[in-house]
């Protein structure tokens, strides 16, 4: 089996522990759950929605490993810059 | 020498501190240092059966801290190594019956009087763990190349992080290097790569470590099987000597010309 699984790179007992082990990591460590993602999310849109337009849906936001820490990684696609009278605090 | 405190911890149970903690007090002990191996779990003691000691206690660790002894009537030195002591654990008390502060003090009055001390911490991350710590200058941590094992380990080193130890070494125990190489199981290459601290030693599967256990005689005492022999090199490098942690290389075999030769049936040409 092991033989047949080299030749192939077919995804062994091993790889799917390590790969399992570091997706289960990045959350223990970061001690943070989908649902309090979301509300990052959320708030983060609402902080940058001050200041411009951007694409809700392009958002692209994750925890990722980084040596023994995490990681907040967030790409968000910006439509346009707003002028600053615009902005809601300085009405 | 300055004393050197060394906790030995895991957080999940069963994966070898125990054995780590008396062989390498034992072979430290034979290279001819002063060693005291400390078992902390208390309620739960076991390095006593483990190192052979068990019918030679009298008092323990809780009773050094509650002042029913000294320090020195608590010792059981070991018959078989010169300058190789354990101080056991309470059997009928529980994890409550030290605090912290406690066993730091204890920690610290060994200081001088030693050259290396071993705490072989609970399992668990709860206070017998965090006692454990407490007076440690450094960490070793045990994991075997097992999901559940590894992540515990991971856990176990970033609470020893929060509680500022700086010096903090992987042993990876129990490895099954024909498993790992047909792909059925963690390699130590992985664990290194997940847990990302400093690895000092590698210990083979073993039966001999069963048969030592069985004994009560720690394996560095005697044999020449591969897992003393692991214990032997670990012990060196704590000792400070520079010796290359090849085993990796020998457990593990990587490589597109690895893996051609293992097509053809042949071996990497390793010993």
């Amino acid at each position: 089996m092991g033989f047949l699984d080299r030749f192939f790179r077919r995804e062994t007992p091993r790889k799917s522990a390590k790969e399992r082990l570091q997706l289960v990591l990045i959350h223990d460590r970061a001690d943070i759950s989908p649902g309090t993602m979301e509300l990052i999310r959320k708030d983060l849109i609402k902080v940058i929605s001050n200041y411009m337009i951007i694409s809700e849906e392009g958002i692209e936001m994750d925890l990722e490993r980084d040596g023994r820490s995490v990681a907040l990684v967030a790409s968000i696609p910006v439509l346009e810059v707003k002028r600053k009278r615009s902005r809601e605090g300085d009405k | 020498m300055e004393t050197r405190i060394i906790v030995v911890t895991s957080g999940k149970g069963g994966v070898g501190k125990t054995t780590v903690t008396a062989n390498l007090s034992a072979r430290l002990a034979m290279e001819g240092f002063k060693v005291v191996a400390i078992d902390a779990d208390i309620g739960l003691r076991n390095l006593d059966v483990v190192m052979g000691l068990e019918n030679r206690i009298v008092f323990n660790m809780i009773d050094v801290i509650e002042g029913a002894c000294k320090l020195p009537q608590a010792l059981v030195r070991d018959k078989r190594v010169d300058n190789l002591y354990l101080l056991p654990a309470a059997q009928t008390r529980t994890k409550d019956a030290v605090t912290s502060d406690q066993m730091k003090e204890l920690c610290d009055s060994l200081r001088g009087e030693f050259d290396f001390v071993f705490v072989d911490s609970p399992a668990g991350i709860e206070s017998g763990f965090r006692n454990a710590a407490a007076g440690a200058d450094e960490a070793l941590v045990v994991a075997t190349p097992e999901v559940s094992s590894v992540r515990d380990a991971d856990r176990i080193i970033g609470l020893l992080e929060s509680f500022g130890k700086t010096s903090i070494n992987l042993i990876v125990n129990r490895v099954r290097p024909e498993m790992v190489r047909s792909g059925k199981m963690l390699g130590v290459s992985d664990v290194m790569e997940i847990l990302a601290i400093d690895l000092i030693g590698i210990v083979p599967e073993d039966d001999s470590v069963v048969v030592s256990t069985n004994k009560g005689e720690p394996l560095a005492m005697t044999d020449v099987s591969p897992a003393a022999r692991a214990f032997e090199k670990i012990a060196g490098r704590i000792m400070g000597k520079d010796i290359p942690l090849r085993d990796i290389d020998d457990l593990e075999e990587k490589g597109f010309l690895v893996n051609f030769r293992k097509l053809f049936g042949r071996r990497g040409g390793r010993s």
